[in-house]
């Protein structure tokens, strides 16, 4: 048994928003997984509506204001990350690109991720594939094969049932499997760790440590 | 313990009137600031270095020896010299000459620049921004302390049989601070040699500042140049003052609102918790400046900005008024009455001589290629 954290990360303007309801779902079948087989998880969910002045202040600053602070922490401190997005002009908003433009390059390296997405039809699903597994490629984290759409029919009786309710719990399995076989995450990298000592500096020449 | 002000030299449309001063005025404006911080009271001026607009000081030494030729006791500095993409034979070169022309009162803060394309501008690449910094560097003390310098590098031509002129005066260098806001390698390197760490102090949360200062004080130690807390530690500060502090944040919020830098980003009043910027009356300068010492330690250099963002002349020269008579003043004495006897102050030219054992002519008198003799010379 070990303590895992998992971050939900939700991109939905609206409230309340189909986005935080999809990626409730999948946080609460991940966790529901990662007990079964018998691992302790908490959940950290964060709505970026709340930190959108936020994320606009670091990106003209350089800098986190202490909440958006937090919430980065915590995302890139987690065993894994659930990343929902809404499909804009077939793509992820602005807010969630800007959320995890503001990171610090490196910090979601191997870092298990299941994505998923809503949209106003069925036909912005590859979206995803397109659009959001690569940015997360780029990051070089671990995505999990499923990613998840949910289209307007998808909630038609108000709650996941079906091909939806399937596809969640298989991306849930997934993403426990990367968790998993990973061990717990110790928190965000500290960018101020001097990892190295000057002699090493002197002679290593070129060799560029940009920071 | 030494205060005074640095500049950044930035041509900034005053969004109050619409004006943009010109580059002379700008120039000049710079100048009367110096000379003002002698007037009040101040201990430190300086300048920035930039090669790229809204900008104007890109040459330093020129008006660091005019305010040399100004000034009595003024000590004249910079923030930043970019070690990164000048030649470091030239800095060698051009310091050692205003330590002469200003009879000493002269160091160096080194920075590396942030602005990408100036790096090629300069043959160089931001990418090895570290590796340049360190490199630069190392060779850069080696031509003040060895008079015959044969050197090869990665990043500049080879030297054999070089000799920077002038030698430094009394054979001293200046001494050196090392800027960094975030890279815990500079830390690394002011450690190491025993130089003064500066953090800029102003457009960062303060613990940026906390976990710097303490890597580059644990380090020091490391390296055996005294206790932590003897470390040579300067901040920055930004500060915009009226008696009254309703009236400071009423005149000083359009200039925030469209600075360079975090204009048109968070409000006045978020940027104040988040950062060490403080508007208000003198009152409260004073006391949020004391604070910096509960998460730096003792320190022995603060530095404030009061001259951008398109503030009018007229309004830093109040500034400077204010700075001079009511807030310094406090400073020194309260800062002063916290410090243990065994925190030193920040090191002079003089005391830089006196460590020395005393000063001593340096000059490098040529030799005949040929015959080997010197000319006479007056010793």
């Amino acid at each position: 048994m070990t303590h895992r954290t998992l971050a939900v990360v939700s991109a939905g303007l609206s409230q309340p928003s189909s986005t935080r309801l999809l990626a409730d779902q999948l946080a609460a079948a991940t966790r529901d997984e990662l007990a079964r087989r018998g691992h302790e998880v908490e959940l950290r969910v964060v709505d970026l509506r709340e930190y959108a002045h936020d994320v606009v202040n670091n990106m003209l600053t350089g800098f986190p204001p202490t909440a958006l602070r937090e919430a980065i922490d915590a995302v890139t401190g987690a065993d894994g990350i659930i990343a929902v997005t809404p499909i804009f002009s077939a793509s992820y908003n602005g807010l969630f690109k800007s959320f995890f433009d503001v990171l610090d390059s490196g910090s979601l390296v191997d870092r298990p991720v299941l994505i998923g997405a809503t949209g106003g039809t069925a036909r912005h699903s590859l979206a995803l594939e397109h659009a959001v597994r690569p940015m997360f490629s780029y990051l070089r984290a671990v995505v999990v094969p499923t990613a998840v759409f949910a289209a307007p029919e998808d909630w038609s009786d108000g709650t996941a049932d079906g091909a939806l309710r399937g596809r969640i719990r298989r991306a849930a399995g997934e993403l426990a499997d990367q968790v998993e076989r990973r061990p717990p995450a110790s928190g965000p990298a500290d960018p101020f760790a001097l990892t190295t000592d000057f002699l090493q500096m002197l002679d290593r020449g070129g060799d560029a440590t940009v920071s | 313990m030494q205060f005074g002000v640095f500049t950044v030299g930035d041509v900034t449309v005053d969004p109050t009137t619409g004006r943009e001063p010109t580059e002379h005025e700008r120039i000049k404006a710079m100048v009367t600031l110096a000379l003002k911080a002698e007037e009040v009271g101040l201990d430190v001026f300086a300048a920035g270095e930039h090669h790229n607009p809204p900008f104007v000081p890109s040459s330093p030494t020129t008006m660091l020896g005019h305010i040399a030729a100004r000034t009595e006791r003024l000590l004249l500095s910079t923030a930043t010299t970019l070690i990164t993409t000048n030649d470091p034979v030239k800095i060698a070169e051009d310091y050692a000459m205003l330590q002469h022309l200003a009879d000493g009162r002269v160091d160096l803060m080194m920075g590396r620049g942030n602005t990408g394309p100036v790096y090629p501008w300069f043959g160089k690449d931001i990418r090895a921004g570290i590796p340049l910094a360190i490199e630069n560097y190392e060779l850069l003390r080696r031509l003040w302390r060895e008079d015959v310098v044969d050197w090869k590098g990665r990043y500049r031509t080879p030297l054999q049989s070089f000799t920077a002129t002038p030698r430094p005066l009394d054979g001293v260098p200046p001494f050196v601070w090392h800027g960094s806001i975030r890279s815990p390698e500079i830390a690394e390197q002011a450690a190491y040699y025993g130089d003064g760490f500066f953090h800029n102090h102003i457009f960062w949360p303060k613990e940026h500042t906390q976990r710097m200062v303490a890597l580059y004080r644990q380090r020091f130690e490391h390296y055996g140049h005294g206790s932590a807390d003897q470390a040579i530690v300067g901040l920055g500060g930004q500060v915009f003052m009226r008696r009254n502090s309703q009236d400071a944040v009423r005149e000083f919020r359009p200039y925030f609102d469209n600075a360079p830098v975090y204009g048109h980003g968070p409000s006045l009043e978020e940027f104040t918790t988040e950062t060490p910027l403080t508007v208000g009356s003198p009152q409260q300068v004073i006391d949020r400046t004391l604070g910096f010492r509960d998460y730096v330690g003792d320190y022995q250099r603060q530095l404030f900005l009061i001259d951008h963002a398109g503030l009018p002349l007229k309004t830093v020269l109040e500034q400077m008024d204010l700075l001079g008579e009511e807030v310094v003043p406090v400073l020194r004495k309260e800062f002063a009455s916290m410090r243990p006897a065994h925190v030193p102050d920040a090191p002079t030219h003089a005391s830089l001589v006196a460590a020395a054992g005393g000063g001593k002519d340096s000059t490098v008198h040529a030799v005949d290629d040929v015959t080997g003799k010197a000319p006479e010379v007056a010793r």
